[in-house]
Order: structure tokens, then C-alpha cells, then sequence
């Protein structure tokens, strides 16, 4: 139950070995992975023939040419159209070649890239036994080919990567992506039948014949903030129908937790979401960026976590005999029970992400920063973060601590990362070393040292997240009795659910979990029906109310705005630029200091949480108006954002 | 040595057989014994019993399958070996049982798990009977016991439980009387004084259920009295111009198709239970014949039953063959299993006797070749009157019980036929798995359907391999039962069960699963030896396939092996029904798979079945507790 107790693997630095011999012979060594003993061997392209005669593809076509007039044949035309710009077509040769030049790449980059290789022994396990599917974090563009590089590394079955269209763009990149395994899906395909059915018939196809693992990123995207993202069900449920039919006796899901010391877009996410577009994947930008491979990115960590069996999850909660009325080909709408499943399946796999996190000691160092905008003293930061890490250490985070003894000058000041991280920029750029700028661009840049540092501290809000939730909650209740407390809790963490990754339903679990955390650290102490801070628990509490203060600002903000300012006709193209624009004026008349609010992520959440919240309404699917409603619940949320300021 | 041992034991029990009859007869006196001509119903010629009599006991075994005087056992050299005279198998030495049953379940001659001799009569609570309900049968003259090894024999079926039970001598609830009517109006006076009296009545047929059906329920605390309907024998009258015999339920399965034999007719109902299964049995269960694809189930087979019930007696008033007169009634006796009533008398089809059979057989380099051909037969509604398809388990299982080639001709064919499937055509002996085939009807048609399925097989990869694979393949059927006591002598449990599935890929991943889960669940359950899970198709069908799955595992070391056995079969069950398969094809449900009747057929549909109970007999009198 006490999350300090978890055993975790030790690691092993693969870069070492490659450091140390040959890259070529590396390249060129015999690969022979175990295979899955379900495996039917077949070729790429017979995969591909296989999926347009599957009978669940033609019973689409069949339907689709019913339905719009054209001939079977011009709908299967499409479907192979469809299939031929989606399916990878995996060989070894291109591998090898990855092989060989990542390894140049990842040297130059990292001082090393650590594995937990009783991970990837259990997973070696895992594959002989059952279909498997890698589920990484994605916090870079580093994440897949890291992932085909230790599975390759470790002669392990190399996976097919479910990946964006948009490297497609890439000339000669995204075909080189294909061959390393990579399959292209449209990031949006909502209402297209045709595309559904070959997409997740091709993703079952290769499940079913045990093809090769596949590998999907469960948030979706990238995360821009570092911050876990809210799952997205989609592929999930394609992996899991052929387990519920029966089709494979199980599905192991194995969660990947990648965790980079810097990642390589850090600045370009900062200005992304400032609003600056992202620039498109192109293969002279690839080239442009190679001047990346001149710096360093600290090292990097992997951890595989033990395989989840959908099987022993699904036990006691799908009826899998639900699946025994309609023929199998016949596309089934999940059921509100399997729908519900694959959500909390899909939570707790984050959950384990997360968990599995690598967390430095620069995340520390830079939460403790954006408490304190006026800076700090070098020796107050240091024994802060000292006393930082015992808290952190205490919640459950996984830190990579350099040396057992608290954290010296040494580490700080020598270390690598610090130096050229934005981390002492917050402190320093007052001053403003580029002449002379506009109030505006002064701001732009400072809050990309903020989000830059932000994108730092998020990596250990999931250590934080319940005890803080329950530290504001404390000091908002009006009373100390639990129910109470409890009642401020679950409110806040519904407001912030789309924010963090907080598994629905499990609001009484948190709050328990929040409690034992607070009580062990000797912050709260639990008296019959009430909740009190204890003597000694103010440092923690109001840091933990700290940790969580910017997002409780800038939902205010974004609240502020559709209050203040918004028309009736709002769409939500504008409504990004407009929170911004709002949020930018309150900071230069000097009555806002905080600066996540400029962030888009924050305002994307906001706008969804009040959606689903039913403070705002979403008019119709086309226009993607934003309405106001003047609802009781919106006054509520008012008041209670009002009360906690 | 066991031979030896085992003659003195059958003297023994013989001698005590022979004292407890003379208890009968100083009691009953000689007239009232069952088997002697019975009073006021002879309706028929009475057919003489000749191969289950009345104390069946006598012949059977009480604690094991079938006969008393054929069983496995290995010999002196450690050779398996069928003792007596019944079977093909019979006297025969099956050189490669032991390495098989050794190499399998990982078990050792050596270790060997006895059953006790006999039967401990004092172990077993004495009657408890309803005085007033004894004294009015005696008035009826209607024959009965209250012997204790009457009451034992008829207070089980053949489940795994039921028999290690008895081999440990443990005997739960018994039967505190058992009565033998010897027509349907003993019937009609048994059901009315049971329900003047209040007693529970439990029909019985042949025992052979494997459903825990004949179990009484322990908390039963009314007399209970065990209906034994095989004194109930006889064809009443065969008419030659619709095709259709008038027959007593209680008749053996056997006894019935050499008594129309006879007359040369057949009914063609042949479940791998015929043997020792009456005709009530498959009524109250809807059982289902090896050679359904030309005759047809029971359901197919019945034109006409009478019932029994405590509200009075049930049939149709004309045996037209279909009737368009609401829900048929049958159907609401039929798989009923003794909770409504007895059947009593059955009209069912009858056919001339075929002119010609054949066996057959067909090897496959792998099941997914075989189920596809098995499908494809079914499409072309060309089925052969049985067609089976074993796993490779279940193949080299076949090939264990191969007996000593007499000459160094045949071993040398056999090896060449080995060398041409393995070698020549590449197939892997670890996968292939073999389809066995009975043909039945004229000579020409045989032929001409034979050559049809074997070019179906062709397209599957299949290769013909002779009709002695397929008649011991059918063989294997009747003495796997046999086999289990053999496994029970040296740790080994096992049992069948079986289910229906739709074809698509249900047949296959339905197959895999199951196996695969029951492996994983004795993993978990502690079993030390990987189990033996192996399955075979064996009806085919339109939209399905009926599926028989055998599972058997070593229990040294496992503290209480039969709840570890229950545990999984209960888990293969589940993953048989989350897979899309149904309950049961033709065991029936009995108490054993009752927990799974609501899921199964909807509370409203289990209510409905409810409340035509509580209309028959709403005081529970055919109290055996099963299906609802």
C-alpha cells in the first residue's frame, strides 16, 4: 500500500557497451529475438492482402458501397488506398541503419541511456506468451526510435509504432520511419467508416497473428508541458476487442515510462504554447536541427513496468459473453460497462507512467524556483531541495539522487544541465541582457523561461498532486470535519480532472491516499471526523498549495474572461488567442503575475473542464461555438475559485 | 497380481451379492422381485435382461465405469492391458499405455492411489423412511428395497467427485428406498402415493449421468425414493408403416437397438453412453447420438411421450409427425432431467438397418485444417453419420492405446505410413491431428459419399488413412470412461465435458482458450504436473460444432485434489461460455452447471421453466433440485 515500499529494478546504461565497441559490428549483429509461440509468420505485404479480405473490412465495404452508390470495387480500391498510406513495411536492413547511426546520435546526445533490464527480461517473457502492446510515455520525437533502439539493443521482436501522418510530410523521413515499422494514421478520421474499419482491422490483424508488439502512445501526442496527458481510448480499444472476443486468450499491456533530463524540443514547446506554431515536420528542418546533436541532454531513463494482463484486469468487469450475440465481423459500439473499462485501464496504465517517472534533481530545483519568483540564495535553494527530496522521497517519486548524501553545491553549480537550462533565467533576465524590449516581447520571453522551468516542475506534480489537492482542499473547507474536506476535495479535483491525470471515480481512493501522505509526513493529523494541519505541517502545506496555486489562477483567469469579456458567438478558434490576449492585458496593467495562464494547454483544459461541467455549452459539432450559460453551477465555480483566492 | 486379487474380490462381493438377495427374498418374497413377470400390465412381450439385470451391481463396478470385469490395468512387465471379453480391446496389451501415461501426466507406476475394496455398509446412514407411504406401496405389490447397496448405486452418476468419493468410500445422501415399476401405471400409483405421503422421488434410468443430476440433495429432509425405471423394458409394438416404435423409457440404450435389430430395424440413437443410458435418460437430458447427421437427436427422434407428473399425466392425443398447437410440449420434457415427472413410454422413428458401414479416417498437418474441413462438410450438408476431429493430444492419446502388432508385416506398414505422412508429406507429428468417419446407408451411396468427403478432405490438406484409425477412434469413445479408473489407481483425475459453438472462429479460439486457460489454472491451483487438456469436435452442424474437451492431471502433492479439480473445470466453464460456447450440447445441466442457467437463458426464460414447475409440482415431489 505505501507507495515508498515499491521495489523498482536497478538500471543498466546501454550506451556504455557502445561507447566501448563498434558501432557497425552493432549494426550488423545476428538479431534473433524470441517470438510469440501463437506467431503465424507472414510477410508485410501479405499482412496487407490479409487485411482487405478479412470479412470485417469487406463487411464495411459492403456497407459503405451500399450506402454511398459506388461499386464494391471502387470502395475496396479505396480501402487499399487507404491501407497502402498506412501500413509500415518493416525490414531489418533500414533497423540496422538505425541502428547504426543512433547510436552516433544518442551518443553525442546523452551521457547515457539507462534500462531496467529485468524490465525488458519480463517482457521478453511476456512476448513468447501473448500478444503485447508497448505503451511509452511521449514526451519527444526521441520516444519511438529510443523504443525500436533498446528493443533492438536487447534482441528483443521489434514493435510497429502507431505514429502521426504528419512525418509523412517528411520526404524520404517518413519512409525510412515505415520501414523501421511505423504505420500513418490521419489524427482525426471521426466520421469516416472506411478508415476506421481498415485502420483498426489492420492493428487487430497484426495483434491476432502475434506480427510484432505494437506500440502506441496512450496520450496521443506529445506532451507538450511534460505533464502525463489524458489518455485516449481509440487504439485501446482496438487492442483489447480481440482479448473480449476471443480471439487471443490475452493481451499483455506494457507501460513504458521514458524519462528525459531535457528533451530536445524543450524550447519549442515553450513557444508552441505561447502560441507560436509549431514548425511543420519537414526534412530540412530535421537537418537544420542537427546542430541539436552539439549539446547535451543529460541522460536519459527507461523503465519497462511488468506486463498488465487484460485478461486478469477484464476479470469480474467485462462479460465477455456480451460479444457472443453478434458475428464477429459485425463491428460492435463498446458498451457503456467495456467503455468504462478501457477508460480506467487506460488511466491506470498512466498511472504506471508516471510512476515508473525518473524524477532529477533539477525537477525539484525548479519547482522550488517558480514558488519563489524573487530568486534565492544558492544555499537556501540547496537545503530546500534537500528538504525537497526527502518529501518527494517520502510521497513515492522515483529520484535519480547523484551519491546518497544531500545535495551538494557541487552538483548544482557542476552540474551539466543547470548551467544552460532556463532554470536561473526567471532570476536573472529582469535585467534584460538584449537592449532594449517591448513590455509585450519582456513578457513573451519571460514566460517562456517560465513555461520552460514549468515543463520541469510537472514532472513531479503526480508525486504531489493528492496531497495538494487535499491541502487546498484544507484550507478552502469551512469546516475541519472530514466530510467537509472531503466535499472541497472531490470538487477540486473535478475541476482539475482534465488538468492532471486523475482516474474517474476514484475520488474516495485519492482522498485516502492524500490523507496517508499527509499524515506520514506528519502534516495533518486525523482526529476522529475532523482533518487538522498539525504544528509542524505549515512548510508542507503551503508549498503543496503553492505547486497548484498557477493552475488555480489561470482557470480563474480563463473564467474571468468568459465572464468579462466573452461575445455570445465565441468559437473556439478564437477562444485560445482571446484568453491569451485578455491574460496579457491584466499582466501589463500589473494585476496578474502569473504566467502559466498564457499557456494553451492550460486554456484548452480550462475551456474542457468548464464544458464538462456544464458551465459552458458547446453548440453543435460544426460551428464549435462556445456558449455562455449563466447556469447556478457557473456561479458556483465562481464563487468557489473566488474564495480560494 | 491386481488380476488375482481383483478375481477374489469379485468372489467376495458376489458371495455377498448372494447374501444380501436371500435378505430380498425372505422380505419381498419371491414374486415381487423385479425381473419376475409383473402383475396386471403386460401390454408386451417382456424382454429378457440380458446384460444389466436387475441388481445391476452384480456385473457393474460400484465405485467406476461400466462392467465389473473390464478395466485397464498394467501388467506384471508394466504393459497396459484390457481385462475381459467385451471389447475390441478386450485381452489385448497395449505396449505403449504406460510410456504415454507416464510421459503425460508425469505420474509412476509406482505410485499407486487405491480405492477401497468395497463398500463399507456401515459408513452409510441407515433410511429414513415414510412408514405410511411404505406401507401403502406394499399393498401394491410394487417391488422395492431399502438395501444399502441398492441405495448407494443409485445415489450417484460418473462425476469425477462422485466416483473419488466412492473409491475413498465416503458416500454422501442416499436414496432411502428405491422402487421398480414395471409399467407406467406402478408409475401413476408411485406419484400419487408420493405426493399423499410427501416423498421425494428421484427418477433413475441408467446412471450414467455427469451432471451431479442423481445427486440427492442434502438438504433434502423428506424420504427420498429412487424411481428405477429399468424394469420398464420393453417394445410394446413396432409399426412397420409409419416407422415408428412404441417403447417403455426404461430400456438400455443397447437392449434397444439389438431388440429392433431383431425385427431389422434401428433406431440409430447412438450416445457414447448407449451402453448403460435408457431412453428416459435422453428424454429427460435431450442427448444426443454419435449418428445425429442421418437419424437426428432425441428432439428429432421422439413422435410421442408419455409423462408421469403429480398433476396427472402428459401427451399429445395423436402421433402426427408435426403439429401446429402452440409451444410444443415436448420440448418442455424434453431436458427437463426428473424435475417435472417421469416419462414412461416414448414413441420414437425407426429405420430398415443400413445395408453397408464403413470407417474412415482422414489425417490433417494441423486442427485449424481440420476444423476448416469439418465446416466445409457441414456447408455441403454432406456429413458422413458421424465425423470427428481429435487434436493432436487426443491423436497420440488414440495411438497409446494401439495394441501389439501381431506380425513384423504390420509394424512395417505401420512405420511406413508414419515416414510417408511425417516425412514425405511434411507433416509436423506434433500437430497433426486426424478426423475419423462412419459411413452408413446402400452400398453405392457409401462409396460415392465416402469419395465426396474424402475430396472435400483433399482441399484441407487432408490425407486418407485408413478406416482402423477411425474404427479406434470410435473405439476410444467406449473405454475412455474406463481409462479414468485406470488414471484414478496411480493419482490421476479426469473428466469430459463438452459444449456447442458457432462456427466462424469461435470453433478454434473457443478450443485454444479453453485448453490454455485450464493449463494456467492448474498452474495456479498448485497442480505439479502439467495437465492433460485436449479436446475433440465431434457433431457438426449448420451454424456449429458440439466440442468435447478431456482434462485430466497428476494430483500428487495437492491436499484436496477434487476441489482443485472442480476449481478449474468451473474456470474452463467460464472461459467456455465467455468464449460464446453454450452450457452444454447434451450432458445437461443437473446441479453440477445450475449457477449458470440464469446467465444462460434470462431470468425471464428461468422463470418461465419456474412456473411450469410450480404448475406440475408445486409441492417439489420430483425433488432433485436440478436445472432451476
Amino acid at each position: 500500500k505505501d507507495p515508498v515500499l515499491k521495489k523498482r529494478d536497478d538500471f543498466e546504461d546501454i550506451l556504455e557497451e557502445r561507447r566501448n565497441s563498434s558501432d557497425l559490428r552493432y549494426a550488423f549483429k545476428c538479431y534473433t529475438p524470441v517470438l510469440y509461440r501463437g506467431l503465424t509468420p507472414c510477410k508485410a505485404a501479405t499482412l496487407k492482402s490479409m487485411v482487405l479480405q478479412s470479412e470485417q473490412l469487406l463487411h464495411v465495404i459492403n456497407q459503405v458501397s451500399a450506402e454511398s452508390g459506388e461499386s464494391t470495387d471502387v470502395v475496396k480500391d479505396e480501402a487499399a488506398a487507404i491501407l497502402e498510406e498506412m501500413a509500415h513495411r518493416l525490414q531489418l536492413r533500414t533497423i540496422r541503419f538505425f541502428a547504426y547511426t543512433l547510436s552516433k546520435a544518442f551518443k553525442a546526445l546523452y551521457r547515457s541511456v539507462c534500462v531496467n533490464e529485468e524490465g525488458i527480461q519480463r517482457l521478453q517473457q511476456a512476448m513468447q506468451e501473448h500478444p503485447v502492446v508497448l505503451l511509452p510515455s511521449h514526451r519527444s520525437y526521441m520516444d519511438f526510435l529510443m523504443m525500436s533502439y533498446i528493443l533492438y539493443t536487447y534482441d528483443l521482436s521489434l514493435p510497429v509504432i502507431a505514429a502521426g501522418m504528419d512525418f509523412l510530410g517528411m520526404k524520404f523521413v517518413g519512409e525510412m520511419l515505415r520501414m523501421s515499422g511505423a504505420f500513418f494514421i490521419r489524427r482525426s478520421f471521426g466520421g469516416d467508416q472506411l478508415y476506421w474499419a481498415v485502420f483498426s482491422e489492420y492493428v487487430k490483424t497484426m495483434l491476432r497473428k502475434g506480427y510484432a508488439p505494437i506500440e502506441f502512445f496512450l496520450e496521443g501526442t506529445r506532451s507538450r508541458t511534460c505533464k502525463s496527458l489524458t489518455p485516449k481510448l481509440g487504439l485501446l480499444n482496438i487492442v483489447m476487442e480481440p482479448f473480449f472476443k476471443g480471439e487471443v486468450f490475452d493481451v499483455n499491456l506494457v507501460p513504458v515510462s521514458m524519462s528525459y533530463e531535457r528533451v530536445l524540443e524543450e524550447s519549442l514547446y515553450a513557444r508552441e504554447l505561447l502560441g507560436v506554431p509549431k514548425p511543420k515536420e519537414s526534412t530540412s528542418g530535421l537537418l537544420k536541427a542537427r546542430k541539436i546533436l552539439s549539446e547535451d541532454y543529460g541522460s536519459m531513463h527507461v523503465y519497462f513496468s511488468p506486463p498488465v494482463s487484460v485478461r486478469s484486469l477484464a476479470q469480474g468487469r467485462i462479460n465477455r459473453s456480451q460479444f457472443n450475440l453478434t458475428p464477429r465481423h459485425v463491428a460492435q459500439k463498446p458498451s457503456e460497462e467495456t467503455q468504462a473499462f478501457v477508460n480506467d485501464v487506460a488511466y491506470r496504465i498512466v498511472r504506471l507512467q508516471q510512476e515508473n517517472m525518473v524524477v532529477k534533481p533539477w525537477v525539484l530545483v525548479a519547482t522550488l524556483l517558480l514558488q519563489s519568483v524573487e530568486g534565492m540564495e544558492l544555499t537556501e535553494l540547496m537545503e530546500q531541495t534537500s528538504w525537497l527530496r526527502d518529501l518527494a522521497r517520502m510521497f513515492g517519486a522515483f529520484l535519480d539522487w547523484p551519491g546518497t548524501r544531500p545535495l551538494n553545491s557541487k552538483v548544482v553549480l557542476g552540474g551539466p544541465v543547470i548551467r544552460r537550462l532556463p532554470v536561473h533565467i526567471p532570476i536573472r533576465q529582469v535585467e534584460g541582457p538584449q537592449g532594449p524590449e517591448t513590455p509585450e516581447e519582456a513578457l513573451f520571453n519571460r514566460a517562456v523561461s517560465v513555461l520552460s522551468c514549468a515543463s520541469y516542475r510537472n514532472q513531479v506534480l503526480h508525486v504531489f498532486l493528492r496531497p495538494a489537492l487535499l491541502a487546498m482542499a484544507l484550507s478552502n473547507a469551512n469546516s475541519s470535519r472530514k466530510e467537509d474536506i472531503y466535499s472541497c476535495f472531490d470538487f477540486l479535483r473535478n475541476v482539475f480532472s482534465d488538468e492532471f491525470i486523475l482516474s474517474p471515480g476514484a475520488s474516495v481512493q485519492d482522498f485516502d491516499e492524500a490523507c496517508h501522505l499527509l499524515v506520514k509526513c506528519g502534516a495533518v493529523e486525523l482526529l476522529h471526523q475532523d482533518v487538522v494541519m498539525a504544528e509542524s505541517g505549515r512548510t508542507v502545506l503551503s508549498f503543496l498549495t503553492l505547486l497548484l496555486e498557477p493552475f488555480l489562477q489561470g482557470y480563474q483567469v480563463v473564467c474571468r474572461y468568459l465572464r468579462e469579456e466573452a461575445t455570445e458567438n465565441l468559437t473556439e478558434k478564437q477562444f485560445i488567442p482571446a484568453v491569451r490576449s485578455f491574460a496579457v492585458k491584466l499582466h501589463l496593467s500589473g494585476s496578474l503575475k502569473c504566467y502559466e495562464v498564457l499557456s494553451s494547454d492550460l486554456q484548452k483544459n480550462a475551456l474542457n473542464a468548464l464544458i464538462r461541467l456544464n458551465v459552458v455549452r458547446r453548440d453543435g459539432l460544426m460551428s464549435n461555438q462556445v456558449a455562455i450559460v449563466s447556469s447556478i453551477h457557473g456561479m458556483l465555480i465562481h464563487s468557489a475559485f473566488s474564495l480560494e483566492n | 497380481m491386481a488380476s488375482i486379487g481383483d478375481g477374489s474380490e469379485r468372489q467376495r462381493i458376489a458371495q455377498q451379492r448372494l447374501r444380501v438377495l436371500a435378505g430380498h427374498l425372505r422380505r419381498l418374497g419371491a414374486e415381487e422381485r423385479p425381473g419376475v413377470a409383473a402383475q396386471e400390465c403386460r401390454a408386451g412381450p417382456r424382454t429378457r435382461r440380458e446384460n444389466v439385470p436387475a441388481a445391476p451391481q452384480d456385473i457393474m463396478k460400484w465405485n467406476g465405469w461400466g462392467y465389473a470385469d473390464s478395466k485397464f490395468f498394467f501388467n506384471k512387465k508394466g504393459q497396459g492391458e484390457f481385462t475381459g471379453k467385451r471389447y475390441r480391446l478386450s485381452g489385448l496389451i497395449l505396449p505403449s499405455l504406460k510410456d504415454w501415461f507416464e510421459g503425460t501426466f508425469g505420474a509412476n507406476l509406482q505410485h499407486k492411489s487405491p480405492a477401497v475394496p468395497s463398500l463399507n455398509t456401515s459408513a452409510v446412514a441407515p433410511p429414513s423412511l415414510n412408514e405410511a407411504f411404505v406401507e401403502e406401496l406394499k399393498s401394491t405389490g410394487i417391488p422395492f428395497s431399502h438395501d444399502t447397496e441398492d441405495r448407494v448405486f443409485r445415489a450417484h452418476g460418473h462425476c469425477l467427485h462422485e466416483i473419488f468419493s466412492l473409491r475413498d468410500g465416503r458416500v454422501g445422501r442416499c436414496p432411502d428406498m428405491v422402487v421398480w415399476p414395471n409399467c407406467h401405471n406402478d408409475v401413476v400409483k408411485i406419484v400419487e402415493l408420493a405426493c399423499k405421503h410427501s416423498v421425494c422421488l428421484i427418477p433413475y434410468g441408467g446412471g450414467t449421468s455427469v451432471s451431479s443430476a442423481l445427486e440427492c440433495p442434502p438438504e433434502e429432509t423428506r424420504s427420498i425414493v429412487s424411481l428405477d425405471t429399468s424394469q420398464m423394458n420393453r417394445i410394446l409394438w413396432i409399426d412397420e408403416k409409419n416407422l415408428t416404435a412404441h417403447v417403455e423409457a426404461g430400456i438400455i440404450g443397447q437392449d434397444l437397438e439389438r431388440l429392433l435389430n431383431e425385427s431389422g430395424y434401428c433406431t440409430g440413437h447412438e450416445p457414447d453412453s448407449m451402453e448403460f443410458s435408457s431412453l428416459g435418460g435422453w428424454v429427460a437430458t435431450r442427448a444426443s447420438g454419435m449418428k445425429k447427421n442421418i437419424y437426428g437427436n432425441i428432439e428429432d427422434l421422439v413422435v410421442h411421450i408419455k409423462m408421469v407428473t403429480p398433476r396427472g399425466v402428459i401427451e399429445k392425443s395423436c402421433q402426427g409427425p408435426r403439429m401446429s398447437t402452440g409451444p410444443d410440449i415436448h420440448h418442455f420434457i424434453l431436458g427437463s432431467e426428473g424435475t417435472l415427472g417421469v416419462v414412461t413410454e416414448v414413441t420414437l422413428k425407426i429405420r430398415p438397418i443400413p445395408e453397408y458401414q464403413k470407417y474412415g479416417s482422414v489425417v490433417f498437418p494441423n486442427f485449424q485444417q481440420g476444423v476448416a474441413c469439418l465446416r466445409e462438410v457441414a456447408k455441403q450438408r454432406c456429413a458422413p453419420a458421424s465425423i470427428r476431429l481429435m487434436d493432436n493430444e487426443q491423436f497420440q492419446f488414440g495411438h497409446a492405446l494401439k495394441p501389439q502388432v501381431s506380425s513384423i508385416f504390420t509394424s512395417f506398414l505401420d512405420g511406413l505410413k508414419k515416414f510417408y505422412i511425417t516425412k514425405f508429406k511434411g507433416f509436423d507429428p506434433h500437430h497433426l491431428c486426424v478426423a475419423t468417419l462412419l459411413f452408413e446407408g446402400d452400398r453405392e451411396k457409401v462409396l460415392q459419399h465416402e469419395k465426396l468427403v474424402y475430396d472435400i478432405a483433399a482441399k484441407f490438406g487432408g490425407l486418407a488413412a485408413g478406416e482402423d484409425n477411425g474404427q479406434r477412434g470410435y473405439m476410444l469413445t467406449f473405454v475412455i470412461a474406463y481409462l479414468r479408473d485406470l488414471g484414478m489407481e496411480y493419482y490421476v483425475i479426469g473428466e469430459s465435458f463438452e459444449t456447442s459453438v458457432p462456427w466462424d472462429r469461435w470453433v478454434l479460439d473457443l478450443c485454444r482458450n479453453v485448453k490454455e486457460r485450464i493449463v494456467r489454472e492448474c498452474k495456479e491451483k498448485g497442480v505439479q504436473f502439467p495437465p492433460l487438456s485436449t479436446c475433440r469436435v465431434t457433431q457438426t452442424y449448420d451454424a456449429g460444432a458440439c466440442v468435447y474437451f478431456y482434462f485430466a492431471f497428476n494430483y500428487r502433492g495437492l491436499s484436496d485434489p477434487v476441489h482443485v479439480y472442480e476449481q478449474v473445470e468451473h474456470a474452463a466453464r467460464e472461459e467456455i461460455l465467455a468464449n460464446g460456447g453454450s452450457l452444454s450440447h447434451h450432458h445437461g445441466v443437473g446441479k453440477l452447471r445450475k449457477e449458470w442457467m440464469q446467465e444462460t437463458i434470462s431470468s425471464v426464460g428461468l422463470g418461465m421453466l419456474k412456473s411450469v414447475k410450480d404448475y406440475l409440482d408445486p409441492n417439489n415431489i420430483f425433488g432433485n433440485r436440478n436445472l432451476l
